[in-house]
């Protein structure tokens, strides 16, 4: 029996091993494909009890390991998942399968190489879900790109390579400034990694701005929130049917997941006085994708938009810090993840059929391929948030939590509801009633049981969330409430006259005392200390100087 | 008030739904699809009218299928109000597949399983919408009612029907989709709940501003929001798309276009008025004084527009627009009589206006004949159809012993209960106003001079388009003359 706290482990070591058995084995296309298969559904297996034992009365961290990596540093191999995590890596183990899945038959070069890289990937983006240090963070944050720069660059369309490169060039412009703010936060948070430890810290206003900012330009990069979000219609359009699906599933969360994890709690004042600045960019996304979405002739590119403009509610969730946003952020980033998977693992069968990517290629299916229409249909619908769907329960969250915030930041998202729908909705009107220009020896033949058998677990959940999202939102409840209330303190101690030029113990003295810190995991000083350890004010001068 | 917790709601739902499922299967025999349409209308039928006693006695049916988030079920609640509408709609369903497999075989129309199963799925919402016991059940079927009757108004498929259809989506999802969402999203962040309540939903709310703006101007924004989020009920400027919806088979136009459709945007007005707001906060904001000036606007203006139309079904879709705003008229009033007016109206009008659209589906079928002015001494070859279409006039202006008589009385004191005499007169004009326009088509039918050819070779429409079109005029007079049934299930939901 597997202990439990060498779970998330094992969910990362697994498919690496995987990969390196592929790796020596003889050049086999079939068996690649078996054995990549095989690895990823026993690790979807063994995260299954993420779900089932996951406490959802707690907000800590569970299913914790800890264990010194380079003492010289305090860099620990550190790894567990709260709630805010937790479904993310269940959605990671899920997709994954089906990106072998969907590349069946459409990959059929360098099959082994390309086994490889989907396992390496799936790996590391298990690993930037669940570090709990910081450094480790950053090293599978850096690694992941990697395999999915390949399968887009190897394995890609026409202009691979120019899309591989611009997501590469795009995505490591935003680590940078991250790296200098994850090595000012080791140095002015008491030479530690962990980021619970350093969730816990307080720091000065300037010093929140500079590593605020330095973590958005990384985030926003991943969303992507506009106006950085150019590489990734170039990314969909070029990456094979797989690399699209993990790269809208779940890559894209990464940065959500970043500013839910890093933006607010480590500079929760930063983030206090930015909102604006991000509620503002993601109505900017959520409009501006949509709307780039409906003129798109292009399957892939509409789909790649219509991401623009969903991730655009996620970030617009998390920012405006109330329990109904930040839930139904978390929510939507689970919902983006099943039926943006869903609609590129769609548009790849068609175009495996049709060469096409272009609607009017692919258009005036009818009911020639009934089972093909009917769930297009249905994962347009919860795309765009149909009643009933899963979406619709995360965009009303999302909206409820908005117009708590902001009656016109509402207003303008529900434009932003307005042009999805109708996008959708043309977009299936064209595939299915549209006027038939394929050559004539193009058969659309409908979906194979493989594709099915794809299909079905996301169109389970989207069901599933729509009419009952409460094991979902139980699992995400108490880190949730924990993130709302430290926020609100954060919010309450700002009003706070003089502030700015309170020493440290002050500010601490106004804020509740951490429920947390009383059992945090075992590190060897303890918050208390590490807060006796920090100058207690530090002036913009003196940390550059540090720097 | 007491509740009973029933599973029937949810059955008299899923009855139809099930049904589309297998007519989509028997696609290749036209028999067993149009007998599975049949059966689950007479069973869904059998189902709304045993629950009639208990909603009768003062007892409210209740239903949750899922709780979704605190505050928002898929959850169904049977009043009187309900019950009405659900009877109505479920009973013309039956009579109108008998009367679509007149139609649609006579015309030989393609792509009729995709026809029958649309519209079973859209007797599913319409009952949804029904029985919606809160604002995410109504909504929920209200969107699905929408998206399920588009392929229903393209059937043809030529560019034309394209274009309606993009106005219908446009005006109905685009409408939907923003302002209402908007509207029951503030609701929700607001009150904590989407259930319906007679006080009122806003009742228990004591901040006075909310995000900076006076409560009461927000809630009467929101009640505009509402008010044309429900685009089905085509208040003007939000009316253009029940005309152009008319190129859809006369069928559609009439179940849909005339019953379920229209009646479930006039439905929710009602739910806006006296279960959503509530009758006090209504006349604290005065509210029903602003709807009210719309409404009497939108019966006007549209009576003038179904003046000038030649074509027979523009005519009637136009009267259609006009006729829905004397249900919102009546709730308007906020009085007993008003509203009682204004319910009743949905019956009424139900089977007045699909009779109207038969006499139009049933002049097409026969003599393929869609302009009124092409109509002149019709009646001589088609006695029948012009008997049932002069009593569904008769309704229409108002006549004593027809449907549209309890309407137009009960609207009348209504308005002289509220001293509104400005109403009133709006009322009685519009009556003019329906005899201008009605009672050309009859003259001209009957004693118009036939054309050269004297209507050569043109007899009476099928016996499966003609017995439908009978059983509704017939029913016409039924509830003109006996009215309490219905009277008495808007009772037991309003006092």
């Amino acid at each position: 029996m597997i202990h439990e706290s060498n779970l998330l482990s094992l969910l990362i070591i697994l498919p690496l091993l995987g990969a390196v058995m592929i790796g020596f084995m003889p050049r086999n296309d079939d068996w690649g494909r078996r054995i990549t298969l095989a690895f990823t559904l026993l690790v979807f297996a063994i995260s299954l009890p993420l779900w089932y034992l996951f406490d959802t009365s707690s907000h800590e961290m569970q299913f914790v390991t800890r264990v010194p990596w380079i003492p010289a540093f305090n860099i620990n191999y550190a790894v567990g998942v709260d709630g805010i995590s937790v479904l993310l890596v269940l959605l990671t183990t899920l997709i994954a399968p089906m990106c072998v899945l969907c590349s069946w038959k459409a990959i059929d070069s360098r099959v082994k190489e390309y086994m490889i890289a989907i396992l390496v990937m799936e790996a590391m983006l298990i690993g930037v879900f669940v570090a709990l240090d910081l450094f480790l963070f950053f090293v599978f944050w850096e690694a992941e790109l990697i395999p999915m720069f390949l399968i887009i660059g190897v394995w890609g369309g026409q202009r691979r390579v120019y899309a591989a490169l611009k997501f590469f060039l795009y995505t490591m412009l935003g680590s940078l400034p991250m790296l200098v703010a994850v090595l000012a936060l080791y140095f002015t948070g008491g030479e530690t990694f962990d980021i619970q430890t350093l969730s816990q810290g307080t720091y000065s206003e300037t010093f929140q701005f500079w590593v605020f900012w330095a973590f958005f330009l990384a985030f926003a990069i991943k969303v992507p929130m506009f106006p950085f979000h150019t590489w990734l219609p170039d990314a969909h359009v070029e990456a094979p049917t797989a690399g699209s699906v993990m790269l809208a599933s779940v890559m894209l969360k990464l940065g959500t997941y970043g500013f839910l994890r890093f933006s607010l709690p480590i500079t929760p004042d930063a983030s206090q006085a930015f909102a604006s600045v991000v509620v503002i960019l993601s109505l900017i996304a959520i409009i501006w994708g949509s709307y780039m979405a409906l003129v798109q002739t292009d399957l892939k590119k509409l789909v790649a938009y219509s991401s623009v403009g969903h991730m655009g509610f996620v970030t617009l969730g998390i920012f405006v810090f109330n329990t109904q946003g930040i839930e139904g952020a978390i929510l939507q980033m689970i919902n983006h993840g099943i039926t943006t998977g869903a609609l590129f693992l769609m548009v790849g069968m068609i175009y495996e059929r049709t060469h096409s990517r272009l609607i009017s290629d692919c258009g005036g299916l009818r009911m020639t391929v009934p089972i093909y229409v009917t769930l297009m249909a249905i994962f347009s619908f919860a795309s765009f948030g149909l009643p009933g769907t899963n979406a619709f329960v995360g965009e009303f969250l999302v909206m409820v939590g908005t117009f708590k915030s902001s009656i016109l930041a509402g207003a303008i998202a529900l434009g932003g509801v307005v042009l999805t729908v109708a996008y959708m909705l043309w977009m299936l009107q064209r595939l299915v009633w549209g006027e038939n220009t394929r050559k004539d020896d193009v058969v659309v033949t409908d979906m194979n049981s493989r594709e099915i058998a794809t299909l079905l677990p996301l169109l389970v959940l989207v069901f599933w969330i729509g009419f009952h999202p409460q094991p979902f939102l139980d699992r995400m409840r108490a880190s949730v409430a924990h993130l709302v209330s430290e926020m609100s303190s954060v919010r309450d101690a700002r009003h706070i006259e003089g502030l700015n030029d309170a020493t440290l113990p002050q500010i601490l003295e106004r804020r509740p005392p951490h429920a947390a810190m009383a059992n945090t995991v075992a590190v060897n000083r303890t918050f208390a200390d590490s807060c006796r350890a920090l100058p207690c004010q530090i002036s913009n001068r003196d940390r550059n100087q540090t720097l | 008030m007491e509740t009973l917790i029933s599973i029937k709601p949810l059955l008299a739902v899923l009855v139809s739904a099930i049904a589309a499922v297998l007519v989509m299967l028997s696609y290749k025999q036209p028999n067993l699809r149009e007998g599975w349409s049949i059966g689950a209308g007479v069973i869904k039928f059998l189902i709304v009218i045993s629950m009639t006693p208990a909603v009768l006695s003062g007892v409210v049916i209740q239903y949750t299928v899922f709780k979704i988030l605190p505050g928002v079920e898929l959850a169904f609640k049977v009043d009187g109000i309900g019950l009405l509408f659900a009877t109505t709609s479920s009973f013309l369903w039956i009579i109108t597949t008998v009367y679509s497999m007149g139609y649609m075989r006579t015309l030989e129309e393609h792509a009729q399983t995709r026809y029958y199963t649309c519209f079973a799925i859209a007797l599913s919402s319409a009952m949804g919408v029904a029985f919606a016991g809160n604002l995410f059940t109504l909504f929920f079927f209200y969107e699905i009612l929408s998206l399920c009757t588009l392929p229903l108004v393209i059937h043809n498929e030529a560019a034309k029907d394209w274009d309606a259809g993009r106005k219908y989506l446009l005006y109905l999802v685009g409408a939907s989709s923003s302002i209402l969402l908007g509207a029951i999203i503030l609701t929700y962040t607001l009150t904590g709940s989407l259930e319906f309540s007679k006080a009122g939903m806003f009742a228990g709310l004591t901040a006075t501003t909310f995000s900076g703006m006076e409560i009461s101007t927000l809630l009467t924004v929101m009640y505009f929001m509402f008010l044309y989020g429900f685009a089905k009920a085509g208040l003007m400027p939000m009316h253009n798309w029940l005309p152009s919806a008319m190129v859809a088979p006369t069928p559609v136009s009439a179940l849909l276009h005339a019953v379920a459709v229209v009646k479930v945007g006039a439905f929710c007005i009602v739910r806006l008025v006296t279960d959503v707001f509530g009758i006090s906060l209504m006349q604290d904001l005065s509210l029903g004084d602003y709807t009210a000036i719309i409404a009497s606007i939108t019966i006007l203006a549209s009576s003038a527009y179904a003046l000038t139309q030649d074509n027979l079904k523009m005519r009637l879709a136009y009267s259609t627009v006009s006729q829905l705003s004397y249900i919102v008229l009546g709730v308007s009033l906020l009085t007993v009589s008003g509203i009682t007016g204004g319910i009743i109206h949905i019956v009424n009008h139900a089977f007045t206006k699909i009779t109207l659209f038969f006499c139009a589906g049933s002049i097409y079928v026969a003599a393929h004949k869609t302009n009124i002015s092409e109509m002149s001494g019709i009646a001589r070859k088609m006695p029948w159809t012009i008997a049932a279409f002069t009593i569904g006039s008769l309704s229409i202006i108002g006549v004593p012993l027809f449907a549209g008589f309890i309407t137009k009385w009960n609207l009348a004191i209504g308005t002289i209960e509220t001293k509104s005499w400005m109403l009133l007169a709006v009322i009685l004009t519009s009556s003019l106003l329906n005899v201008a326009y009605f009672a050309p088509v009859v003259y001209k039918a009957v004693f118009g001079t036939p054309p050269a050819d004297g209507h050569e070779g043109i007899s009476e429409a099928p016996k499966k388009v003609v017995i439908p079109l009978l059983i509704t005029a017939v029913g016409t007079v039924v509830l003109g003359i006996f009215p309490d049934h219905f009277l008495n299930l808007i009772k037991v939901s309003i006092l």
